[in-house]
């Protein structure tokens, strides 16, 4: 089973299928290779949980059952994703550090529907909070290629642990890049899908309006079977889309004719590392030759994004974690004293540094006095920025820009400059803010780090985003 | 600053629980009075991940008083977070309405004491979900919460400063609760918290435009208990400004034992509640149609059944007051008139607000728990009217017809109860007492009418109340000539 760390998943799930390879040994061997690594990219496992679900998917399968094609596939899951059960989801942070959770999130229902079976949880920035996968209570991640290197954040332990072969594939979760930055940073496909493609039920909170699950996976056919599992319309999620969910595999095949793509003037500035704007532009050459038109575009309110985004983006998350008081469940400090020192300290104690300046910075926001200069004024921004996207994709089906600015960065290089960390999602935070979808696909190496090229798209258009991205794919050096 | 006249200017702010058969935001119980945190789940314990999904019927009752009440529905409105913590609120926030409330305007129409009716415009109604409840007392250790009533739908209904009195915020809120339990929005039971009210209070010189500072004073859970706080307050605040002092802007407490108000601690009191649209849910969007829908099922509103009643049957509006007080009572007197023919409505008014009512009050049953039907009460009206039993005699058989709930007809067939209309037999008792009192009889018969009563209630007596009056009075007449 030695090949099983190269193996797609979608190959993996054939093989389980016609029973060349078991649902147990496939877990255990992923089991295996989780205990045996260092990378620190996960942070708990449900062991006998899932080989039991392993097990009983063999024995259904050697009864003769029809299960679903993806019956017996391992996956890890980000640890803001809530699993019912004795193991903890603990968003990486002190507060939730005992917090096992009494219900399943709907992506983990869909999951057990389709009888993918959970290993465990992946390590994260704190309550999804970074880009570095520095911020976490049970420290760093190591990058797959450089260990002395950063994996991206906040999705870091996901996209190392299907880097290294841990897993075929995994859940992350995506604010503002933190799927598709550590895509970008580790070498794989990861895939934020548009805004209510994907139930938030179950999925801690964030930046709610923001927020989206998606697949981290090997190959970009692989993100596309998880993206079908996953995606759907839940009535517990207000803002979930009732819209059909497609085959994201049917169109897979690599012709591009007729593809109309953008390059945003604005994702490609003159300070933009050479190496990385060279290796994007040699994609797009690729795209060119699968027979898409290439024109240049504009997105000209690009340069607000970031200011917009921290905005939004921690003004809701301050209310989002108000819950965690240390009342209900979750850390609660020692100290003596009345209710209100009760919460000082417990959240003095149970959150970290990233977490509490987010949580300052959005309580700012939202003040008496301060609310329409700076909330009111970023959602403005945010219509503006949702309308360029709308202009563009009127000339072009597609958008291709850089993932990142830069390769992976080495651990604690930025760690006291949070404004040069909060740029890393300079050219990811737009998609969010607008809602559409976006993948990261790796597009080749500077200095022997992975670096990825984003494909946006139109909103409920990841059948398209996913067909230019197996074409780039297909192009990769 | 003395010597002035001082006017009081008051503003009241209801939360009214909506008789939902689920929560705002999840489909747990509202059930009261249960095992605590029995109602709950992941959305309303605010759990990690968990999100928010409108009740529609929240919405419907909402609109439905929003319409009743002649307020402005808005097909386009937003909840909001509204931030702050308490051990009582799972997620550190309350979902409400604030910068777009999904209606406003209205008005209120309430009836003073003195029969007066008076107009008191309304700012808005929004609605949003009611926190838990803190238990101070049933652990040593500490306080205990019970999320049970945490995200029951609440209606807050904000008056404008329109109120100057106490006997007026009393009429106001009385007329509100009534209307709100007559389109069956709300139980209305105050001293349950399904309805709670707090008053913006503050005085300034008669005449004066400007309004003075004010102050709220929560805690008000008795009708009685919101006209003596304001009364209170108002007396306190001139008693300051006489003094010298200013007013401070704060909120009070009312304290229902010490009949005074006592400052909020501080940190009880959030300053600055940061509202922000609530990201997890859409902008509430209501059809025209389903509104129109909602119009159609609106009842009569008790102003307009008030008038209705003293059109109608006649009655005074002090009857119609009394009885339009509880919708089912209303209902009640107008069965009864429907169904007793040949009754005056007056005399089916008279006999439920001094019989039926005190039946109600003493047994603290509502109507509709009587046993007494309306075609019951109609059935021993009946009875009168045939001059089966006297109106004496009805009063013993609707005390029987409450307890066992049998008919008029069945109570006095079987208890030997009908009325004395033999003229033969009544002669014979009539002429037997003239007999033995022969000395009443010569003072009767030398102009001592007032003895005639005497003679009445020997032949009651004889007849344990079961004679004719009428024809008793007759043979008494033509015995005594």
């Amino acid at each position: 089973m030695s090949d099983m760390k190269s193996m797609s998943a979608t190959e993996l799930a054939a093989r389980l299928s016609s029973g060349e390879i078991k649902a147990k040994e496939a877990c255990e061997t992923c089991l295996a290779a989780i205990r045996a690594d260092g990378h620190n990219c996960v942070i708990g496992l449900r062991e006998e949980e899932a080989l039991a679900e392993a097990e009983a998917v063999d024995r259904e399968r050697a009864a003769g059952l029809n299960l679903p094609p993806t019956a017996g596939l391992p996956l890890l899951v980000k640890d803001n994703i809530v699993v019912r059960g004795k193991l903890p989801t603990t968003c990486a942070s002190k507060i939730l550090a005992n917090f096992a959770s009494p219900y399943d999130a709907h992506v983990v229902e869909k999951l057990r529907e389709a009888r993918l079976v959970i290993l465990g949880k992946t390590n994260m920035d704190e309550f999804a909070m970074g880009s570095s996968n520095e911020n976490s209570a049970f420290g760093p991640v190591k990058n797959p290629v450089d260990p002395e290197r950063v994996p991206g954040g906040s999705s870091g332990g996901s996209a190392t642990a299907v880097a290294l072969g841990l897993c075929p594939v995994a859940l992350g979760s995506d604010t503002g890049g933190s799927i598709r930055q550590p895509a970008a940073f580790c070498g794989v496909v990861g895939l934020k899908p548009t805004y209510g493609r994907v139930s938030r039920y179950g999925l801690v909170a964030f930046g709610s309006s923001l927020d989206q699950i998606g697949p981290l996976a090997r190959t970009v056919e692989d993100a596309a079977l998880l993206l079908g599992v996953i995606a759907g319309h839940d009535e517990r999620d207000s803002t979930s889309a009732d819209e059909p969910v497609p085959d994201y595999r049917a169109g897979l095949n690599g012709d591009l004719r007729g593809v109309r793509v953008g390059l945003p003037a604005e994702y490609f500035p003159a300070e933009l590392d050479g190496r990385i704007g060279e290796t994007v532009m040699a994609q797009v050459n690729h795209l060119k030759e699968l027979g898409a038109q290439v024109v240049e575009v504009s997105l000209p309110h690009t340069q607000y994004a970031i200011a917009a985004y921290y905005i939004i983006a921690t003004a809701e998350a301050s209310a989002n974690l108000a819950r965690f008081d240390g009342v209900r469940y979750g850390h609660r400090s020692r100290s003596s004293g009345d209710v209100i020192e009760m919460y000082r300290t417990s959240r003095s104690e149970g959150f970290g540094a990233e977490v509490k300046r987010r949580i300052m910075l959005g309580t700012y926001v939202l003040s008496a006095g301060y609310f329409d200069a700076y909330y009111l004024k970023a959602q403005k921004v945010r219509t503006l920025i949702t309308r360029d996207f709308t202009e563009a994709f009127r000339k072009v089906d597609m958008l291709i820009t850089p993932t990142t600015p830069t390769p992976a960065f080495r651990i604690g290089s930025l760690t006291d400059d949070p404004v040069s960390m909060y740029l890393q999602d300079i050219f990811t935070v737009t998609i969010n803010l607008a809602g559409v979808p976006a993948v990261s696909v790796p597009a080749g190496l500077v200095d022997g780090l992975p670096v990825g090229v984003q494909v946006i798209g139109r909103h409920f258009d990841e059948p398209t985003v996913l067909k230019v991205a197996a074409g780039l794919e297909g192009g990769r050096a | 600053m003395t010597g002035h006249d001082w006017e009081a200017v008051i503003g009241l702010e209801v939360h009214a629980q909506l008789k939902t058969r689920t929560k705002t935001f999840c489909r747990c119980s509202t059930h009261f009075g249960d095992e605590p945190n029995s109602h709950v789940c992941p959305v309303c314990l605010g759990l990690p991940g968990a999100l928010p999904v409108l009740n529609r019927e929240a919405v419907a009752m909402a609109v439905k008083t929003a319409l009743a009440l002649g307020c402005t529905v808005h097909t386009h409105s937003i909840f909001a977070r509204k931030n702050y913590f308490y051990p009582d609120l799972p997620k550190g926030y309350q979902i409400s309405q604030y910068e777009m409330p999904f209606s406003s305007g209205g008005t209120v129409m309430a009836r003073l004491e003195d029969g007066s009716e008076r107009t008191m415009r309304l700012t808005r109604i929004h609605l949003e979900e009611d926190a838990g409840k803190s238990l101070h007392t049933i652990t040593r250790a500490g306080t205990a919460v019970d999320l049970n009533r945490c995200g029951t739908p609440l209606m807050e209904i904000v008056s404008e400063p329109d109120l100057h009195t106490p006997a007026e915020a009393y009429a106001y809120l009385y007329r509100l609760r009534q209307t709100l339990v007559y389109l069956g929005v709300c139980d209305g039971n105050l001293e349950e918290g399904s309805l709670r009210c707090d008053a913006n209070v503050s005085v300034r010189p008669a005449g004066e435009k400007k309004f003075g500072t004010r102050t709220e004073v929560k805690n008000l859970n008795s009708f009685r208990g919101v006209e003596k706080a304001i009364a209170y307050e108002i007396e306190r605040q001139i008693s300051v400004i006489e003094a010298g002092g200013r007013v401070e802007q704060e909120t009070l407490l009312w304290d229902a034992d010490r009949q005074n108000v006592r400052p909020m601690r501080s940190k009880e009191e959030a300053n600055d509640y940061r509202y922000f649209p609530d990201p997890d849910l859409l902008p509430l969007v209501l059809e025209e149609s389903w509104i129109d829908q909602i119009k159609s099922t609106l009842p009569e509103l008790p102003q307009d059944r008030e008038k209705r009643l003293t059109a109608q049957y006649g009655l005074p509006e002090y009857d119609a007051c009394v009885l339009t007080a509880e919708k089912e009572v209303a209902d009640y007197f107008e069965e009864t008139v429907r169904l007793a023919e040949g009754t005056e409505p007056k005399k089916v008014s008279n006999w439920i607000m001094s019989e039926v009512l005190a039946v109600l009050a003493e047994r603290a049953v509502p109507v509709t728990a009587l046993k007494v039907t309306p075609e019951k009460l109609a059935g021993m009206f009946d009875l009168v009217n045939q001059g089966t039993i006297s109106g004496k005699i009805a009063k013993q058989v609707f005390d029987r017809m409450c307890d066992t709930g049998k008919s008029a007809a069945e109570i006095v067939q079987s208890a030997g109860l009908v009325q004395i209309s033999d003229t033969d037999e009544l002669k014979r008792i009539v002429g037997e007492i003239v007999a033995a009192n022969l000395e009443q009889a010569e003072q009767y018969r030398s102009g001592r009418e007032k003895v005639f009563g005497f003679f009445v209630g020997q032949v009651m007596k004889a007849t344990r109340g079961k004679a004719n009056p009428q024809i008793v009075n007759e043979l008494l007449k033509e015995a005594l000539k």
